[in-house]
């Protein structure tokens, strides 16, 4: 299981939460996703076979705009 | 930067559309450039809207954009374009503008994350190299050199220097480092040249626990922020039932649809966090970390509070208090007394040469032939003379009266009481204590004034310090040789009655602190339990961080409560006034977000909210070390 965190630009309304969280559960191998609202960033839990520029990309198609990704 | 001149080009766009769309109302308010102009607004404004209206579709959420959506193609149903043009670029323009608001109130952290050094100076094989930070490894020597930013944490091998380590502690005041002493990252060697070997690198260093830690105390939901969003989630559903019942009843759509719009419960669910977020950051950077809103809620809400009394309230260790000596020069007498003494880890020994150091005598290093006798004191050899320095099991009988009527009143007043001979006559006698942290005094009257009902003090110590030290800070109430149960039980009896705050140095307090309803751990730099278990960590030795921190929560809590109060009276004025048709989709979606941005501007005020006090008030400089006038 891998771990990755990633930076969003300021996340300003609380269902964007639900947004994101809802779109990332979904995809294949994601584990859990968690929006931390006030530091503006994504948690994700996922197999070790996704890509964070696949979850990258999830993200930027729903409209928001990554900044920074640090995996580990 | 290309996609924010990019924004602010797009907002410009849409204003000059708005001007246009408001003179073609006016002017030739049923002409088809009017309409023209106008649907151009809703789509180019709306685009962003609309998307997200059907994504929350998809995952079932009663959002905001769903709301406007379905408010602005109604609105376009019934032929009023204008409404719906407002109403999306005020929208849009809202958003923006909230975004801005809302990174202030994050700002706190974003500038202790840009404090994190870039570079160090690595020493391998005796030669420097500066390398990027993230090549350092844990065991590495470096070399930080006046002026440089520690670049992570270690301790001091070699070398001593003054660090400013305000942005960890919050403390203005230079700290003094040398050999063996723990280095944080980021703080500064203001003079100096230090060796340092690195403990902890990347995201076990300190400064990244902080931040790690603030952004969880950010995002940790307290319970009137639970509360909001629930009421938040079912405010929401029930508006978009009464405009249907409104539609159904009235057959007014406009006055449905502008219920809708009005809905939508933004500086409502903005209200609460704001506020924790901005107090959290500014606190932070004074040294004071709290977990959460609740802590704050709970610390605000305090009104007895419990001390520890050893390394909180007091510094933790001894400091020489009275000298009192019989016909010998004090300062001589010292002066020999920490010469023998120099290199004793005791830390007795270390108080009486912290002593003369203070008074600025010179010592010189000196053969002594020093005989330790362990638990009673050391002999040594000084000018052809023998010394013996130590408590009074060190000496078999003493004749002289008047020096046992000292003796026995330094002891029943609670000093540790040296007994110094030369050649078996009595020279003096040193009187120690621990001493009480600086300004602790202002701090407990500070906690009074700010209407704290009771201070009492929590001891396994001796009663007869307990008492003495309770006398001097004026403790309501004090319990002394008590077990770590007992601490508990005494906090446990007061449950029920007041909220209590529990304040020690975090490391033997785990039981205390469960009973009380908030705690607080004082110097937790470094201390990684004190960090997790307390719920408020003030980072420095500065007891009066103590009162900041209760001011802060509570000033904290009355930002909150202005916020909801003027969010809940904002509905409930626009609700009134859409039912008496007297406010527009437009009026309504206007007030909604200059509300949205009034709370989020409140709530920075908290960022700009400095506790003065401290600083700029004079204090009665606390003779700790002034020699008691008693003997």
């Amino acid at each position: 299981m891998k771990k990755t965190v990633i930076q969003l630009e300021t996340v300003t309304c609380p269902s964007c939460i639900k947004r994101i969280e809802g779109t990332l559960g979904k995809q294949k191998g994601v584990l859990s996703a968690v929006v931390k609202f006030n530091a503006s960033k994504v948690e994700v839990n996922h197999e070790d076979n996704i890509l964070s520029d696949d979850l990258t990309k999830v993200i930027q198609q729903l409209g928001y705009h990554v900044i920074e990704v640090h995996q580990s | 930067m290309i996609r924010w001149i990019n924004k602010q080009k797009y907002i410009l766009f849409l204003t000059v559309l708005f001007v246009v769309s408001l003179l073609l109302n006016e002017v030739i308010p049923h002409h088809f450039l009017t309409f023209t102009i106008m649907t151009l607004l809703t789509l180019c404004a709306g685009f962003h809207i609309f998307k997200k209206a059907i994504m929350d579709i998809r995952y079932k959420i009663i959002g905001i954009d769903l709301l406007v959506t379905i408010a602005v193609v109604a609105a376009f149903i019934i032929g009023d374009y204008f409404e719906a043009a407002a109403v999306t670029y005020l929208f849009t323009l809202g958003h923006v503008l909230e975004k801005g608001s809302l990174e202030k109130t994050r700002s706190a952290l974003k500038s202790l994350m840009n404090l994190k050094p870039k570079v160090a100076r690595r020493i391998e094989n005796k030669i420097e190299n500066m390398i990027s930070l993230s090549e350092v490894n844990v065991s590495d020597i470096l070399l930080v050199k006046q002026g440089e930013m520690i670049p992570t944490d270690g301790i001091i091998m070699d070398g001593q220097g003054q660090l400013d380590e305000q942005i960890m502690t919050g403390e203005s005041m230079p700290v003094d480092k040398t050999k063996d002493d723990s280095l944080f990252g980021a703080t500064l060697l203001l003079s100096g040249y230090l060796f340092m070997k690195v403990t902890h690198v990347g995201e076990d260093t300190s400064l990244s626990k902080i931040i790690h830690m603030v952004e969880e105390a950010q995002d940790q939901k307290a319970k009137t922020q639970k509360f909001m969003e629930v009421f938040a989630s079912y405010y929401t559903p029930l508006i978009v039932l009464l405009s249907i019942v409104l539609l159904i009843v009235t057959k007014d759509m406009r006055l449905a649809i502008t219920m809708l719009v009005i809905a939508c419960p933004g500086a409502l669910v903005i209200a609460t966090p704001v506020s924790y977020v901005s107090g959290i950051g500014n606190a932070a950077k004074k040294g004071i970390l709290f977990k959460g809103g609740d802590s704050i809620e709970r610390l605000a809400k305090g009104k007895v509070m419990f001390f520890d009394k050893t390394g909180t309230l007091t510094k933790g260790k001894p400091e020489v208090k009275v000298i009192k000596t019989y016909d010998h020069d004090e300062n001589d007498l010292l002066r020999i007394a920490a010469t023998a003494e120099m290199y004793s880890e005791h830390p007795l020994g270390q108080a009486i040469v912290d002593e003369a150091k203070r008074r600025g005598i010179h010592l010189q290093d000196e053969h002594l032939n020093t005989t330790f006798v362990i638990g009673k004191g050391l002999t040594f050899e000084y000018n052809e003379a023998t010394y013996k320095i130590g408590n009074h099991k060190l000496y078999d009988h003493i004749m002289d009266e008047r020096v046992n009527k000292d003796i026995d009143y330094l002891e029943s007043s609670g000093y540790t009481t040296l007994i110094m001979s030369q050649d078996e006559r009595i020279l003096g006698l040193i009187g120690l204590m621990d001493g009480l942290r600086d300004h602790a005094k202002d701090v407990m009257n500070k906690l009074d004034r700010l209407g704290i009902k009771e201070r009492i003090m929590l001891t396994g110590d001796q009663a007869k310090v307990a008492h003495l030290i309770s006398k001097e800070l004026e403790m309501t109430k004090t319990y002394a040789s008590l077990l770590p149960e007992d601490k508990a039980k005494i906090i446990k009896s007061y449950q029920g009655k007041e909220l209590s705050i529990f304040v020690g140095d975090g490391i033997n307090d785990a039981v205390a602190l469960s009973y009380a309803d908030a705690s607080i751990a004082m110097g937790g730099l470094g201390k990684d339990l004190a960090m997790e278990t307390a719920d408020v960590v003030l980072l420095g030795e500065d007891i009066t961080k103590l009162s900041d921190a209760i001011k802060i929560s509570r000033k904290v809590r009355s930002n909150m409560i202005q916020n909801i109060v003027f969010a809940l009276v904002v509905v409930a004025i626009l609700m009134v006034g859409v039912v008496f048709e007297k406010v527009s989709m437009s009026l309504g979606m206007f007030v909604h977000e200059v509300s949205v941005l009034a709370v989020l501007m409140n709530a920075i005020r908290l960022l700009r909210y400095d506790l003065g006090g401290l600083k700029n008030e004079t204090f009665k400089s606390q003779s700790v070390h002034q020699v008691s006038p008693h003997l």
